[in-house]
């Protein structure tokens, strides 16, 4: 079957990570991962970027699947949880507030910190790249910006290598609040399991152990 | 034409991640609003693609009974 243009989207994903390690200020194109599903989501109640726009999942899929990077391991219950997607998207959206807070600082006169950090804990140097054409602040969200994406990154492709291919969508802080927008576009839809019948929704319950 | 004698059933954990949808040979399942994926009963043959994709492990497969 004739493959469609989106499902080539995981080589936007590679262009990224190219222009990015090229340019940090290439990491402000990211943006578009964040907005998109979102507007996607508030707009067409659906979760449509996830299903099939997400280059991110392309590239865990390829690595994963046809590189056979992945062992196709049932990820731990923990992961799928509502507390634990919920918790999880709550504290990224906390250290993404917490980067848009030091923009804020720069912006408003403290010195660049031209580093990246990488799972919110290791810094690295990232002082070989020129940035001086635009403001510090500019450069400042680049640097914080491609951290949360390097992070979420790693965790994709460490759940990748010990569970299934796309292990990491069962926790995207993207993924978690698309589906809640959705859930409370649609809160007027019965969505008690995953049958077309409403009988026999006990057989749902057992898919889930 | 005779069901299959499986079928395969989603759990309420289901993330609509969509990895489902793209292993599906029969085009049996979907997802629905955005919120979790749903089996078509009627078309599903029960052959298990979805449930070894699920990111989520949340599907599995079962003898239908019935209704299911």
């Amino acid at each position: 079957m004739k493959k469609k243009w989106y499902e080539y989207l995981w080589l936007a994903e590679a262009l990224y990570w190219i222009l990015g390690l090229c340019n940090i200020l290439f990491a402000w194109l990211g943006m578009l991962f964040f907005a998109i599903p979102l507007v996607m989501a508030v707009a067409g109640g659906d979760k449509a970027y996830c299903n099939r726009y997400c280059g991110r999942g392309q590239l865990l899929e390829l690595l994963g699947s046809k590189l056979k990077l992945s062992p196709g391991r049932r990820p731990p219950e923990f992961l799928r949880s509502r507390w634990f997607r919920c918790g999880f998207l709550a504290f990224f959206m906390t250290m993404f507030g917490l980067m848009l807070f030091s923009t804020y600082q720069v912006f408003a006169g403290a010195p660049l910190r031209q580093s990246v950090t990488l799972l919110w804990t290791f810094r690295l140097p990232w002082e070989w790249v020129r940035v001086d054409m635009v403001s510090p602040w500019i450069a400042q969200f680049a640097f914080g910006f491609f951290s949360v994406m390097m992070t979420s990154t790693v965790l994709g492709l460490l759940t990748m290598v010990l569970f299934r291919p796309r292990s990491w969508c069962v926790y995207c802080p993207m993924g978690t609040m698309t589906q809640e927008i959705c859930r409370l576009k649609h809160r007027k839809e019965d969505f008690c399991c995953g049958r077309e019948s409403k009988k026999n929704c006990r057989a749902s319950e057992i898919a889930g152990k | 034409m005779a069901q299959a004698a499986k079928i395969a059933l989603v759990g309420r954990e289901c993330v609509a991640c969509g990895c489902c949808e793209k292993v599906c040979p029969k085009n049996a399942i979907y997802v629905r609003s955005g919120v979790i994926a749903q089996v078509d009963g009627e078309k599903c043959v029960g052959c298990g693609r979805c449930a070894k994709i699920c990111p989520a492990a949340v599907i599995s497969v079962a003898q239908r009974e019935g209704d299911i």
